[in-house]
């Protein structure tokens, strides 16, 4: 086991060498020459040459790599163009707030989809079965882009229940966990819930169904356990899976929430990587794809971690 | 095949292929038939791809023809000159919706397709060849894995630059990796079928036991399996142009027509969510076909 | 429980039925058999004979919702078909108890073997954790397995073949049952395990006194271990005896082309036959005889209705014309 744990560690270092290259070399797809796509158009010569020597533009594009690395490894992930800021100071507000909004998104897609997979399989063949497949059919499917409007248009037009846009009053940038700001998180985390809410929903069922088909549940039921009893083995049989499901979901959410924060302006990384295409701002897209898609990895490491935890068949192997 | 299978007596003696038989297309269709909700979704997506093709003859305006005395007018507009009314440069919408259908089918399924030949051509070869090309082509596609799909799409796209060709390419990139790990998955496992390693045993070439074995009953998998992509790739690609990252105005385009009329959600809220409604029905449409597919394809079920 | 004479499984006019939207099929049509305490009768037939489906009825262990029983089922003394969810799953595991086929599928693979065995005693016997944990270990014990108290925390897919069903068995005999069913308990084993495990499965029974059902399509298995036999065909008892007799001299056409398809000792120097075509339809059963089709012997008689039971001699009978019956020819 202690050596599975290990091999799994250092297997997640070239992956995360190898998607750091890939944001290494987003600077060098993008037309021009690269040293233009990082510093101002308007900066004096100067500092294009200092910016030019110091990320070693003119070498050969492993030491640039290198270089670049080395930058980032300090916490240096350059200089926004529009704003002139550091752009991981302007990246720790956002992810924190992005981690809010996915992981508000996630208790309530998780929950749902639970609830309606597992009913879905209970009664595998009815009616309840295909409104609840039919929901994260719908839940896949749905433009959440567009979901956040019909959003905003019942709660916000039509009910004005609750607020379209921001993260607090007035536009305030510190956040507070009393319903003045929670409100604000209400609808976006509601319309990026419905992914997950979808996968997990068709996950669970398709888990459970398949437990219920085994063999040992008629030994289970054999051995006279009531349903209570069958519930616990089926439980512990589907949350390998589910759970590693539900923990790509939360990554998926944290990088795919681009399109649901532009819709109700919150200021997470979906909102700051909006600005930064619309202004072609290279330094803050690299860096917030990086920050992002380490995340993800990171996650991914986590989640099979708990996988092994979970499941005997695979942790001692 | 029946010629390879006669001129092979292994083949004879061991269970036949699953695939490829007429029962089993028969099976299938037999099964598709009696399945009420893709016959509809099937049936709707039909008419749609009818109606945007037909757009130049049946639109009732001009796509780009733009009026500032008619602006966001409502459904119905003028008795029905304008049956779904205007967007918010006074465009007729139905218009707009039958074209925008052009390019948002373009670049939702354009990428799938290419994407379905690339990715389903180097996971056969990594399943097939095994060894060091598996290894080669499986670690790449790990690295891609490490991307959430709408980050990666918006991170090539963002750093190319806005533009139809961008969008269709970044897409391709993001669907190439899922498309080759599933046709890694259902070639290796073809490949260590029985009445495979039997022909190879026999002394067919690897070539013969691609064609006559493994493409018939790999095809099937990886089409359905792209096909559920395409749902995904509708709505990213619309996605993509909401962000300003695909198409460009004037040009008519579902996702960036959401977006040039979320200012008109408070005062038309039922045209600024037409759009969507296309994309919505669309998507779900080909989400629910490509499940309808899948379980009439699936011998168990 | 009560010391009535009733025999320990009491079964008449069985019928099993499999309702779907396409098809019903009739897996068993009509069977009759007592089984006293401590017998051990082996039910014989290829796959599809209905035998399982028998076995499982005595449980009610088939699909709760596409199966339709009929006719009379007493096991322990009470009532199995009509008797209340709640009722038959405290009789299951309690006084019947079942070991399946593949050990491997049979058993959770996430929870360990002495989880699966406690949950079962504390389910019957409302003991606690540490009492039912000793009984875990007893059980291990008795069903011969080396290093017990290690393998109570061992997961199945640590275990050998062998092994599993070892603890399979155990688990079945956790809350000391009247009756073990065993559905084709050796099939998924290798040959020298078969053995070690049908002598075990033996020499339990006659320590424990269970009545024990064997369903299997091994003739070697069934010689080895039952006292009676019976023969399945389509959903029905076509031949019945004890084990001697019946292995020796099949009355039924069936019967015969069964062991005569077979190797075993009995046949030496002679060749083995085949049966020539398949078993009937299921979900279209003929009127007559369901094995007619299939046999050299079959008449017109055959075809016109399903035979009756005869018995040429006291503790045999077939469902064939061609055999004479007892009763008939006392009474001529």
């Amino acid at each position: 086991m202690f050596f599975y744990l290990l091999r799994r560690l250092l297997y997640a270092v070239p992956i995360a060498l190898s998607v750091s290259l890939v944001c290494f070399l987003l600077v060098h797809i993008a037309p021009g020459d690269p040293v233009n796509a990082i510093v101002p158009a308007d900066a004096p010569a100067a500092v294009v040459e200092q910016i030019r020597r110091e990320y070693g533009l003119d070498k050969p594009l492993p030491v640039q790599f290198v270089l670049w690395l080395w930058h980032v490894l300090q916490g240096d992930l350059g200089r926004s163009l529009a704003t002139g800021r550091s752009v991981s100071e302007d990246l720790y507000a956002a992810v924190g707030n992005t981690l809010m909004l996915a992981l508000a998104a996630a208790g309530i897609g998780f929950l749902a989809g639970t609830a309606f997979g597992t009913l879905a399989a209970a009664f595998r063949g009815t009616w309840v079965d295909k409104l609840a497949v039919a929901f994260a059919s719908a839940g896949v499917s749905v433009p959440h882009y567009w979901l956040g409007m019909v959003m905003v248009v019942v709660f916000s037009v039509m009910l004005n229940a609750l607020p379209a846009m921001g993260a607090g009053p007035g536009g305030s940038a510190s956040w507070a966990w009393d319903w003045q700001h929670i409100q604000f998180l209400v609808l976006p985390a509601l319309t990026l819930s419905v992914i997950p809410m979808g996968i997990v929903t068709r996950a669970v069922r398709g888990t459970v169904v398949e437990i219920l088909n085994q063999d040992f549940i008629t030994t289970l039921r054999g051995k006279g356990l009531r349903r209570g009893g069958v519930v616990r083995h089926v439980v512990k049989n589907a949350a390998p899976s589910v759970l590693a499901i539900m923990g790509l979901q939360l990554g998926y959410l944290m990088g795919g929430s681009i399109l649901v924060e532009t819709v109700f302006s919150w200021p997470g990384t979906g909102f700051l990587l909006n600005s930064a295409i619309f202004q072609r701002d290279i330094p803050v897209l690299q860096g917030t794809i990086l920050v992002l898609a380490l995340f993800f990895v990171v996650l991914n490491l986590a989640v099979d971690l708990l996988q092994t935890a979970l499941d005997p068949r695979i942790r001692r192997t | 095949m029946n010629s390879a299978v006669a001129n092979n007596p292994t083949l004879l003696a061991t269970p036949a292929a699953p695939a490829r038989s007429k029962g089993y297309w028969a099976g299938v269709m037999k099964r598709l038939s009696r399945d009420p909700v893709t016959l509809v979704c099937g049936a709707i997506l039909l008419l749609m791809l009818a109606a945007i093709l037909l757009a130049p003859w049946i639109a009732p305006h001009d796509p780009y023809q733009t009026s500032m005395i008619r602006r966001l007018k409502p459904v119905w507009f003028q008795d029905g000159r304008y049956p779904l009314g205007t967007d918010e440069l006074g465009r007729d919408m139905l218009t707009r919706l039958l074209y925008g259908g052009r390019l948002s089918w373009f670049l939702g399924i354009t990428p799938v397709i290419i994407a379905f030949g690339i990715g389903g051509l180097l996971g056969i070869v990594a399943g097939f060849a095994g060894g060091w090309v598996n290894m080669l082509i499986m670690r790449t596609t790990d690295v891609f894995y490490a991307f959430p799909s709408v980050l990666l799409a918006v991170a090539i796209s963002g750093a190319l630059g806005p533009g139809i060709s961008n969008a269709m390419l970044s897409l391709t990139l993001v669907f190439i990796p899922q498309i080759i790990r599933v046709s890694e998955t259902t070639t290796t496992a073809v490949r260590n079928l029985d009445y495979v390693e039997s022909a190879r045993a026999s002394g067919a070439g690897a070539l013969t036991v691609v064609r006559v074995h493994v493409l018939p009953n790999v095809l099937g998998p990886i089409f359905v399996y792209a096909t559920s992509l395409i749902s995904v790739s509708m709505i990213l690609a619309s996605g993509l142009s909401f962000l300003g990252l695909g198409t460009r105005p004037p040009e008519a385009e579902w996702g960036l027509m959401l977006n040039t009329l979320r200012t008109a959600i408070y005062s038309q809220p039922l045209i600024a969510m037409l759009p969507g409604l296309c994309i919505f029905a669309t998507s779900i449409c080909f989400n629910l076909v490509s499940d309808g597919l899948r379980s009439a394809m699936d011998v168990r079920s | 429980m009560s010391a009535s004479p009733a025999p320990l499984v009491h079964v008449r006019d069985l019928e099993v039925r499999f309702v779907s939207r396409d098809a019903t099929v009739h897996a068993v049509n009509g069977v009759d058999f007592d089984l006293a305490q401590g017998e051990s009768l082996c039910i014989l037939g290829e796959s599809g004979s209905g035998k399982s489906v028998t076995l499982r009825a005595l449980m009610r262990l088939n699909p709760p919702r596409r199966t339709v029983l009929k006719g009379t089922l007493r096991v322990a003394g009470r009532d199995v078909i009509g008797a209340s969810e709640a009722a038959m799953a405290d009789l299951r595991g309690s006084s019947v108890a079942m070991i399946f086929q593949e050990p491997m599928t049979a058993l959770d693979p996430v929870f360990t073997i002495g989880r699966q065995i406690t949950e079962t005693v504390i389910r019957h016997e409302g003991v606690g954790r540490a009492a039912a944990e000793a009984r875990a270990l007893e059980l291990l014990e008795l069903v011969q397995i080396p290093s017990a108290k290690r393998r109570l925390a061992a997961y199945p897919h640590e275990l050998s073949g062998g092994l599993r069903q070892r603890a399979m068995i155990a688990i079945a005999l956790s809350c000391r049952p009247k009756l073990l069913l065993a559905d084709e308990p050796t099939t998924a084993l290798d040959a020298t395990v078969q053995i070690q495990i049908l002598l075990l499965l033996r020499q339990l029974q006659q320590e424990l006194g269970m009545g024990v059902i064997f369903v299997t399509h091994d003739l070697g298995v069934a010689g080895e271990i039952a006292d009676r036999i019976a023969v399945m065909y389509a959903g029905r008892f076509i031949e019945e005896g004890p084990t001697e007799a019946l292995m020796r001299g099949p009355l039924h056409p069936y019967a015969q082309g069964l062991l005569g398809a077979t190797v075993h000792a009995g046949l030496r120097g002679q060749r083995l036959t085949t049966i020539p075509g398949a078993p009937p339809n299921l979900e279209r059963l003929p009127q007559g005889c369901a094995f007619a089709p299939r046999c050299a012997f079959a008449a017109e008689e055959c075809l016109a209705a399903v035979p009756s039971r005869r018995s040429p001699e006291p503790g045999r009978a077939a469902r064939c014309v061609r055999v004479p019956d007892l009763a008939l020819h006392a009474a001529a």
